[in-house]
């Protein structure tokens, strides 16, 4: 069997051996998730170095029918992208399982519910990722919403039931509109080429342009509000402040990253000259997400929403260096995705430790936790740096790049993009001297220091984004021929810069 | 000189044996002793829908348009509809063997001594046995039906016995009769409505037969077939209760004793799909221009309006009639599809679907308290903590219904829609999944009161099902699930058995 299939059967088969054990062994519920997932980060890590760097096709490419009748079948393979994003997801759940190990205490169901559907969640992300078949993706992609619904509908906090269904039917409204574009573009294979949801052979349509328009519209706006895209984005608020801060990560460093995997493998790949005519819309909507959570983020009095607001903040960034289409754009776009999703699991997690010790999620309440916690205080400040696209911090390797790549086509939008980072750093900085500096605040007095526990959860994550500042390499290794070859393929050259005017 | 019609037995033997089957039904209701009536006229209703599978397994590859002289066609599609007819009666009869959702005495007036004296003395009458098989053998007769007359008679042989089946429900008695009562009046005006629509297509073609029609196309009045056609149209169309002929099925679904709603709902459709898919599949095919547009309209409303109306229900079982209206408008985009993909699509919805319905109904039958069935979703709320495994079932059932990946609904939606694109109607697409996503808010809603909200104290519980509920329930959501994960055993056999013979 394929190593890749193996890697995402995995965790459907630990929610087996986790069923096995009694509901009442919450600990050694929670220390099997943990063992399972650590095991298949090492396996995705394993299969990472298989990965031939120099090929740009899919690799690890398996192909089985499902539903012979429609032509669909079982089809997975990884290119560059995917592959990171894999990794991505695969070294972030156990971490989030480490670092919130009582998260699931307090839900409404068992701890073993929790961790089954982690577990599940953690399937239908890599199998996201990785399928290679339009049906298969789209399978992946509307499943993928009921673990996330009962995981903030059940073990959130505050107005939970009521975020959940906001993010349920948002999602679903988005998907239902991509199934009739998933339609179209079937049929429209099926009057041409034969029925297939192959992805390579439906990039080989040709489509009249007024139906590549309404296609690509079903699949964008499914995308732009899955990556939440100003106007398409008030879901994702509620639902972050609802969530448990380990279901936020997932939901905001992978999931929602699916939107912009989306936008990349279906919307430009499979309708080039759509996403032409429709780039000019998209760089605007983008601009707007970009100024426009910035603008809410530096608003926000609670700490969860001002994450989830500097994440509407940096989709706009991903989105813009994808539909820059300069090789440079995506690939920062395509490394912005690894970096957001490392910088947002940093700051929730952190500031999920600092809300469960101090029992509130107002910024105010905070204060002088320099004094009190300096290892959680530093990790908070680190993670913020590392939103805010500190250089030598992570995010700003892909910061700078998607601006770069995006200058040499919109330069307008570039600029008041990097109006973007000014207010970054207001954002940013703002909580960063509310919480931690200053004399300590009442109520903060005794807050306890991270465990060692958790020290070892984000340890990690630090690492990561540090590294990955200063040497991008490895990733942008895997990145930048897949990049390149997306926008080569969907007809765009690079322009040249254009010197002298 | 009269000839006798030539009948090939084998052909509708099926049929025959369901019917045979009531008859024996009604024999034992007569002459058998009360103690062992029940048990003997299940063991009979079983064995009758065993055996009908049994000779629908042996023709399955047999075709004839001849099988009643010109008036029932044998072929493959309509053994296809006759056999999930069946599946569905199997399914449904162990959950109306629970007599406790009957009334003990049809006859005893609601609120009379005679009433409580029949429930005390617990002399249960089994006459809804027999009634049962008349509406199955009338069910695996529409589909199969070829010409007008036959259509007719098998309206009336399956309708006739759920009017009466419709107003037996034990609990809520008068209830239970007003719907029965509207059922049969509006039922009668749409059977009128069919029988004049019919009068005018013989008057248009000379012919009672579908293939008759189907040949005098462009040769004949135009007007005359307008009319008939639209006429008969109503008369089918009100049986799958689509818009604006769906008035009905709200008060029914809610009335009705639950197992007969859930059998009513899921073999009905299956039952007057089959009939309307042959009559414009094979009857007016050739008259595509003048129904097809029609027909989108209506599909169009009743998907809408189905999924809209549906938000404001507060009552489980009239939440899934308005379910059932957004569905019939999903399966006309079938119809509309006129294509081999149309047919098979529908096919296999038809089953996916039925067997949900049944697993739906099925459920809240066990949702009771001290005074019996409680289908009033605002008491269902906390369900999820009280018993999680029906309500974790009853979450599955919905979100097959709303089409959710990785259920048959989705399967069957995606098939369904596909079909209707490649015939071009686009705007029924848009529509479908736009209602869809409407119909997704009500779907969700019951999970959220079940599982997201806390038990308030009331007395409302799941009771432990009895071993033939048990089976029904497990078995309609076993195969719902194995259809969702793997929809090509279904499939496949729809897509071969979808072809109308003329």
């Amino acid at each position: 069997m394929n190593l890749l299939t193996i890697v995402g059967a995995l965790p459907l088969i630990s929610t087996l051996l986790i069923a096995l054990i009694p509901s009442k062994s919450t600990e050694l519920i929670k220390r099997a998730a943990f063992g399972a997932t650590l095991v298949i980060a090492g396996v995705s890590i394993f299969l990472a170095t298989g990965f031939d760097k120099s090929v740009t096709g899919m690799q690890y490419v398996q192909s089985n029918t499902w539903i012979a009748a429609f032509n669909i079948n079982f089809a997975v393979g990884i290119d560059g992208i995917s592959l990171v994003l894999i990794l991505l997801s695969t070294i972030l759940v156990p971490i989030v399982i480490l670092a919130t190990w009582h998260e699931s205490d307090l839900g409404r169901w068992s701890s073993k519910s929790f961790y089954i559907l982690i577990l599940v969640l953690e399937t239908l992300m890599i199998g996201v990722f990785a399928a290679t078949d339009l049906f298969l993706f789209y399978v992946f992609f509307e499943a993928m919403l009921i673990p996330i619904y009962f995981l903030i509908g059940g073990y959130g906090t505050g107005n939970k039931s009521a975020a959940a269904v906001k993010f349920l039917l948002y999602s679903l409204f988005g998907g239902l509109l991509m199934l009739a574009s998933v339609i179209g573009i079937y049929v429209i294979a099926g009057n041409q080429i034969g029925a297939t949801f192959d992805l390579t052979q439906l990039a080989t349509l040709q489509i009249d342009s007024k139906t590549q328009n309404l296609v690509f519209l079903g699949f964008f706006v499914a995308f732009a509000i899955k990556a939440p895209l100003w106007p398409f984005h008030t879901w994702l608020p509620d639902a972050a402040k609802a969530a448990t801060p380990g279901t936020s990560v997932l939901l905001l460093g992978v999931l929602d990253k699916v939107g912009t995997y989306g936008m990349i493998r279906f919307c430009i790949a499979l309708f080039p000259d759509a996403s032409k005519t429709f780039t000019p819309l998209i760089i605007t909507l983008s601009v707007i997400s970009i100024i426009y959570g910035a603008f809410m983020a530096i608003g926000q009095k609670d700490v969860k929403g001002l994450i989830a607001f500097t994440s509407i903040s940096h989709f706009g960034f991903i989105t813009m260096g994808i539909f820059a289409m300069t090789t440079q754009g995506m690939s920062g776009a395509n490394l912005y995705m690894v970096n957001h999703g490392f910088s947002t699991a940093a700051l929730f997690l952190v500031a999920g430790w600092m809300m469960m010790r101090r029992g509130s999620s107002t910024i105010s309440d905070f204060g002088g936790l320099q004094r009190v916690t300096p290892v959680m205080a530093w990790t908070f400040f680190i993670a913020g740096m590392s939103g805010l696209a500190l250089p030598g911090l992570s995010s700003f390797v892909s910061e700078f790049l998607v601006l770069v790549g995006t200058y040499t086509r919109y330069p307008v939008a570039a600029v008041i993009g990097t109006l973007g980072i000014v207010l970054a750093a207001l954002y940013i900085l703002i909580p960063i001297q509310k919480v931690l500096h200053g004399p300590t605040t009442t109520g903060n007095e005794n807050l306890k220091d991270l465990s060692l526990q958790e020290k070892i959860a984000i340890a990690p994550v630090i690492l990561i984004i540090v590294v990955m500042g200063f040497y991008p390499k490895p990733v942008l290794d895997l990145i930048n021929p897949t990049a390149e070859k997306v926008v080569v393929n969907a007809g765009f050259t690079d322009p040249i810069a254009k010197m002298g005017k | 000189m009269l000839n006798a019609p030539i009948l090939i037995y084998s052909l509708i033997a099926p049929i025959l044996i369901v019917l045979g089957g009531a008859l024996i039904g009604v024999l034992v209701e007569a002459f058998l002793g009360r103690a062992h009536r029940a048990a003997v006229q299940l063991t009979i209703s079983i064995g009758t829908l065993l055996l009908a599978l049994q000779q629908i397994w042996r023709i399955r590859n047999l075709s004839s348009t001849t099988a009643a002289v010109n008036s029932v066609t044998i072929d493959k599609a309509g053994i296809f509809l006759q056999a999930t007819v069946v599946v569905l009666a199997l399914v449904a009869v162990l959950l109306i063997a629970d007599q406790d959702n009957f009334v003990a005495q049809a006859s005893a007036v609601p609120g009379s001594n005679e009433e409580k004296s029949s429930l005390q003395e617990k002399s249960q009458q089994t006459e809804i046995f027999p009634l049962f098989l008349f509406a199955v053998a009338g069910m695996m007769l529409f589909p199969v039906a070829a010409d007008l007359i036959t259509l007719f008679v098998a309206l009336e042989v399956f309708s006739l016995p759920l009017y009466l089946l419709a107003g037996l429900s034990r609990r809520r008695r008068l209830l239970s009769q007003e719907s029965a009562l509207k059922y049969f009046l509006l039922g009668a005006y749409s059977s009128a409505f069919f029988l004049f629509g019919a009068a005018f297509l013989y008057g248009y073609s000379g012919t009672i037969s579908l293939s008759g029609i189907s040949a005098a196309a462009g040769s004949a009045n135009n007007v005359f077939l307008l009319i008939g056609l639209v006429f008969v149209s109503v008369g089918l169309l009100f049986k799958v209760g689509a818009v604006p002929f769906h008035s009905w099925t709200p008060d029914v679904y809610q009335g009705a004793p639950t197992p007969i709603t859930g059998f009513m709902a899921a073999a009905t459709k299956v039952a007057a799909f089959g009939a309307l898919l042959r009559i414009f599949y094979v009857g007016f095919a050739e008259e595509q221009a003048l129904w097809r547009p029609l027909i989108t309209v209506i599909a169009i409303i009743t998907m809408l309006f189905g999924s809209l109306v549906a938000i404001a229900q507060r009552d489980a079982k009239r939440m899934l009639a308005y379910s059932s209206i957004a569905h019939a408008g999903f399966l006309l985009s079938g119809v509309v599809a006129l294509n081999k993909d149309g047919l098979a699509a529908s096919l296999f919805y038809l089953f996916a679907y039925g067997l949900t319905t049944l697993a739906a109904f099925g459920i809240i039958t066990l949702v009771r308290d001290s005074s019996g069935e409680v289908s009033d979703l605002n008491r269902w709320i906390g369900l999820g903590k009280k018993s999680p495994l029906v309500a974790g079932a009853f979450s599955f059932i919905l979100l097959s219904f709303a089409g959710i990946p990785l259920t048959s609904g989705f399967i069957g939606k995606f098939a369904i829609f596909s079909a209707a694109y490649k015939s071009g109607n686009i705007s029924l697409v848009v529509v479908g999944v736009l209602s869809s996503a409407i119909a997704a808010f009500f779907y969700i809603r019951v999970i959220i009161m079940m599982f997201f909200t806390d038990p308030v104290n009331d007395s409302v519980s799941v009771i432990i099902p009895s071993v033939k509920s048990r089976i029904s329930i497990i078995v309609a959501t076993v195969i719902s699930i194995i259809l969702g994960l793997m929809p090509s055993l279904l499939l496949n056999t729809a897509t071969t058995y979808a072809n109308f013979i003329k």
